[in-house]
């Protein structure tokens, strides 16, 4: 008998396999087809403090092992999500969730946060200072130190749930940034959101996706992603949620070996909507097959 | 939404470039203007494609070979199986149909009206038929619409067969509501040529096909509603034109 069971910042989950954000929706896509309380959790749809359509369209392209999107934080406001998609989701899942929040100001995060404070059901804030697809904001945060930890600081003044940072790996020097967030009191750290990326259709001789650059992500970007991890991992204390190219229960261990908490799943979900429920069951098998009794012993073993 | 594994039983050229893919082992129970969503082997994301037919098991797809995806499409063959997402989107609204509904079709935007005249001519409908391709040799599913019963109209931009012209050169009078699946522009030249109420498919690249990463969003009078999942079949009074 394994143990899957993991703490994220003092919250215990099942198991470490979390859909991530942008993937899944608010749940209920997924919840027709199966019990999605199997997960450990999930991050539902990135949230803004005003509703946003998007970028226009295409915003999605094949790679090879991946895919581009360019969505650009569609949602429709943090109060709709409050008012209309939070208690839907609370009747297909039981278990706390992450909320995701975006931003295009320091003041943005923070109102979205307090609003989502109140909420009994989020668990976790995931803070995500990494959106490639939106301009004036998003990234913006995420590639520079000081401007992390200015949104950290101003998110943990607004909430007592846990406040994780979502770093964006199109950096220099991700350990510094992440390193900047602790400092400023971020509780966990996530990573890495999608790689900037993007296609040419040869036929038009035009860029596929409207907004010409988009994030890359899927299988593909595993490797790079768990390097960062492991950096990461490596230069901060605070719990870190591993994510980019998890696509098996194998990839799963990996990044915990790397470094990593617990383990979020992303373009898998689209390809194959059964693929976080299929992780959560190969978990023990694959624990057996490489000898772990208990998930929590492996993270970080790396190091 | 359903996940099946089907078999292909047929994967035949109706054109130079149209293909027909006949698939068997399925479950059913999808409506006329839904979509299934096709895995194939060695590409990262799924392919959606329209239901041009479905019946006793056997679901009928045409695909049109534009890219990597449709290309390696064409080259399955029988007794492979595929990995398909059924039962997508929400589909033609059959109750809107009037006593003589209209069904306006180009190019590959043809196959999902065949399922609805099917479904329609079932319910006792009188229905007429404009098929609109460029020219004679891109033609398909004529003599299948006109063996169901349908009124049927062919136009061809190059006037190399039936009425030269557009879709909308050939509206027959007596139809009060209409269906259409095409390209934008036949689209948009219909929606100001119509003056009667109907609804429209629409074509976007998408990710998932079944509503969970927004990559397919169209505004709308309502507000932003996913192609997938909202659509791909919209009411005229809903379109932002």
């Amino acid at each position: 008998m394994v143990n899957t069971r993991v703490t994220l910042c003092g919250i215990e989950l099942d198991n470490p396999v979390i859909p991530a954000s942008g993937t899944f929706g608010y749940g209920y896509e997924f919840a027709e087809l199966y019990d999605i309380n199997c997960l450990g959790t999930f991050s539902f749809k990135g949230t803004t403090r005003e509703p946003r359509f998007g970028n226009p369209t295409p915003r999605i392209a094949e790679c090879t092992a991946g895919m581009i999107n360019a969505v650009g934080l569609q949602n429709p406001g943090v109060e709709a999500v409050i008012r209309e998609e939070l208690p839907r989701l609370g009747k297909a899942f039981r278990k706390p969730v992450m909320a995701n929040v975006s931003g295009f100001s320091v003041e943005d995060y923070a109102f979205t946060c307090a609003l989502l404070d109140r909420e009994e059901q989020v668990g976790w804030l995931e803070v995500n200072v990494s959106c490639p697809n939106v301009h004036g904001g998003g990234m913006s945060f995420g590639t520079d130190p000081a401007s992390a930890a200015e949104v950290t600081r101003a998110v943990k003044a607004v909430t007592k749930k846990p406040v994780i940072l979502k770093l964006s790996p199109n950096v220099t020097d991700i350990a510094a940034i992440a390193r900047a967030c602790e400092d400023a009191g971020a509780d966990g750290i996530s990573l890495i959101n999608t790689l900037l990326g993007m296609r040419i259709d040869p036929r038009t001789r035009r860029p596929v996706i409207a907004n010409v650059m988009g994030g890359f992500s899927g299988p593909a970007i595993f490797p790079v992603a768990l390097r960062m991890v492991y950096q990461v991992s490596k230069a901060v204390s605070v719990p870190v949620v591993g994510m980019g190219g998890v696509a098996s229960a194998e990839d799963v261990i990996e990044m915990m070996m790397a470094g990593a908490s617990a383990v979020e799943v992303g373009a898998q979900n689209l390809v194959d909507p059964f693929a976080s429920k299929k992780i959560v069951e190969a978990l023990p098998a694959a624990m057996e097959k490489y000898g772990v009794t208990s998930l929590e012993e492996i993270i970080g073993t790396a190091h | 939404m359903n996940r099946e594994l089907l078999t292909i039983t047929e994967n035949e050229p109706l054109t130079a470039s149209v293909f027909r893919m006949r698939l068997s082992g399925c479950a059913g129970g999808y409506l006329p203007g839904q979509f299934v969503n096709v895995a194939l082997p060695g590409l990262y994301l799924r392919r959606p494609i329209s239901v041009c037919d479905l019946a006793d098991g056997t679901l009928t797809l045409i695909y049109k070979v534009v890219g990597r995806g449709s290309e390696l499409m064409s080259r399955l063959r029988p007794g492979e199986k595929l990995d398909v997402l059924t039962g997508l989107g929400n589909g033609y609204d059959l109750a809107a149909a009037g006593d003589a509904p209209l069904l306006v079709g180009g190019g590959v935007g043809v196959p999902p009206l065949y399922y609805l005249a099917k479904e329609l001519i079932k319910q006792g409908k009188t229905v007429s038929v404009v098929l609109g391709f460029n020219t004679k040799d891109e033609i398909f599913y004529e003599d299948e619409f006109r063996a169901l019963g349908c009124q049927t109209a062919v136009t061809t931009a190059d006037g190399s067969r039936g009425v030269k012209g557009f879709v909308t050169d050939a509206l027959p009078g007596g139809a009060s509501y209409y269906y259409a699946c095409g390209p934008l522009p036949m689209l948009k030249a219909l929606y100001r040529a119509a003056p009667f109420p109907g609804e429209m498919s629409f074509e976007e690249r998408m990710g998932c096909g079944f509503g969970a990463c927004m990559g397919c969003s169209m505004m709308t009078k309502s507000g932003a509603k996913r192609v997938c999942r909202e659509g791909p079949v919209f009411k005229k009074e809903e379109l932002l034109w």
